[in-house]
């Protein structure tokens, strides 16, 4: 039981037309895991992810939280009530942030959880100060989002995803849109929640982080994962020949 | 031309009343408008097309003696200003659902996206994220239809609704003095529309992010 995989993804595949996104990928991971998903653009990365909380659906095969099955085929109502419901566990952060601009931090963070886990406003309060400390940003309780700087406003969505207590959080090139002198701030943020065991699964451009932070490396390219291992593998010495020419282009941009 | 003033001031209380009520309706028709044009029912997104293109598609003339002059064959006999009022109502329904879809479906998707992978419903979405965001899109050019449907009132003169320009077109005739009647009129029209502006701008400003 305490082995099982909190994500199970079978046999996904996902096309729109004739064009195939997805072939048949698999992947399990674990509680406390952290996997990065590297490729070119357009390999299917954020498709993958963004399968996993049903936001852009398989064409088939199924993804599983822990006992329940994510994209279960149910009658339209049904379906909306059981998805709302899987999704509280599921954080995700999206490259632009889509913070919601006419609510101030706090509101951002407790609108959620005081629509769906009844929190009193007190209750409400105190957990959007929880989570702005955890990210730094405590001061920055009543601006507004055009206010705060884009590494302010990613770790704010950071603060905001957090707060429904997730069981898995899922980051969509987070730093991606970013200027390089604020990515830093943001990837703190996301190293100290893997020393707090949050399982991750973690989209990323930036070979170092995850080379640092991750205990898994997935290589993905035209739909399918080529290779995956430990990081120490993927970059140090990895098998395929897609994988080695996409990392000598990327590592040598990193230096 | 005194002697008229009094004549006109109510005249143009009546026009204020037209475009008051039929603002409402407009409002309300462009929000059900609206609705079914963003509904995930395509007999609702079917209906909400078809009102807006007959509509759009026909002259505002036509649908006031369509409604005034037409609705007794059918059995409803509507007084002159009511007639007017729904006329103008249904009209204006219609650019207003266009204004109010195109403010809706303005909003970034990523906001949509990032409430509904929190777990809130379609529902839950709209009222607390799409719709604050969308009804700040829509004041300013909401604004720009109340402009028109103020000045389309001046229509219901010819179902004979004793409102401004019916007014100035009936006090030719005693005052001889065709210039300085529809110089009134269009004065207190712009008066009106005036006012009206201060409104939507200050709405607009109250509404707008900080
Ligand atoms: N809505 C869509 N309709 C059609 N094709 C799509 C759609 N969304 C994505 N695709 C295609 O699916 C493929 C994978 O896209 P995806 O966004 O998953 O790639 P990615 O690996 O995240 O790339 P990037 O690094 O640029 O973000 C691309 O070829 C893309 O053009
Ligand atoms: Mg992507």
């Amino acid at each position: 039981m305490t082995d099982r995989p909190i994500i199970d993804i079978r046999n996904a595949a996902k096309s729109y037309g004739s064009l195939e996104v997805l072939k048949d990928i698999s992947l399990q991971v674990k509680r406390g895991q952290i996997v990065a998903i590297i490729g070119p653009s357009g390999s299917g990365k954020s498709t993958l992810l963004r399968a996993i909380n049903d936001l852009d659906p398989l064409t088939s095969g199924e993804v599983w939280l822990e006992d329940t099955q994510v994209n279960k085929k149910l009658p339209t109502r049904q379906y909306e009530a059981h998805i709302n419901a899987v999704r509280q566990n599921i954080g995700m952060v999206f490259q632009h942030f889509n913070l919601f601009p006419h609510l101030n931090v706090r509101d951002n963070i407790t609108l959620a959880p005081k629509m769906l886990k009844g929190l009193s406003k007190a209750e409400a309060d105190q957990l959007a100060v929880e989570q702005l400390n955890k990210v730094g940003l405590l001061d920055r309780i009543d601006y507004y989002p055009s206010q705060l700087s884009g590494g302010q406003k990613q770790r704010v969505a950071i603060a905001r995803a957090l707060a429904m207590k997730p069981k898995v959080m899922l980051f969509d090139e987070a730093t991606s849109a970013l200027d390089p002198e604020l990515v830093e701030e943001v990837n703190l943020v996301m190293k100290q929640l893997a020393e707090e065991h949050m399982t991750m699964i973690i989209v990323t451009h930036e070979m170092g982080f995850a080379q640092d932070v991750c205990d898994r490396v997935l290589f993905m390219d035209q739909g399918v994962v080529v290779e995956e291992g430990p990081p120490e593998v993927i970059f140090k010495a990895p098998a395929n020949d897609r994988t080695k020419n996409f990392l000598r282009k990327h590592l040598k941009g990193q230096n | 031309m005194i002697r008229v003033f009094p004549f006109f001031l109510k005249a143009a209380w009546v026009t204020i009343q037209l475009s008051v009520l039929s603002c409402l309706l407009g409002l309300a028709c462009g929000a059900l408008g609206a609705a079914a044009r963003l509904s995930r029912s395509s007999a609702l997104r079917l209906a909400g097309a078809t009102y807006v293109s007959v509509i759009r598609g026909t002259p505002a003339l036509i649908q006031v003696f369509i409604l005034y002059f037409g609705g007794p064959q059918v059995g409803i006999q509507l007084e002159a200003f009511e007639a007017g009022v729904l006329a103008l109502g249904f009209n204006i329904g219609a650019y207003m659902t266009e204004t109010m879809r195109g403010a809706i479906i303005a909003v970034d998707r990523g906001q949509t996206e990032a409430a509904r992978t929190l777990g809130l419903s379609r529902f839950e979405t709209f009222r607390s994220v799409t719709l604050p965001q969308a009804l700040r899109l829509m004041v300013r050019p909401l604004g720009v239809n109340i402009n028109a449907l103020i000045k389309g009132t001046a229509l219901v003169a010819a179902i004979s609704v004793v409102e401004l320009t019916y007014t100035a077109q009936r006090y030719i005739g005693s005052t001889y003095k065709p210039f300085e009647m529809f110089f009134l009129a269009g004065a207190i029209y712009m008066a009106i529309i005036y006012v009206t502006g201060l409104g939507v701008n200050w709405l607009d400003r109250r509404v707008a992010l900080k």
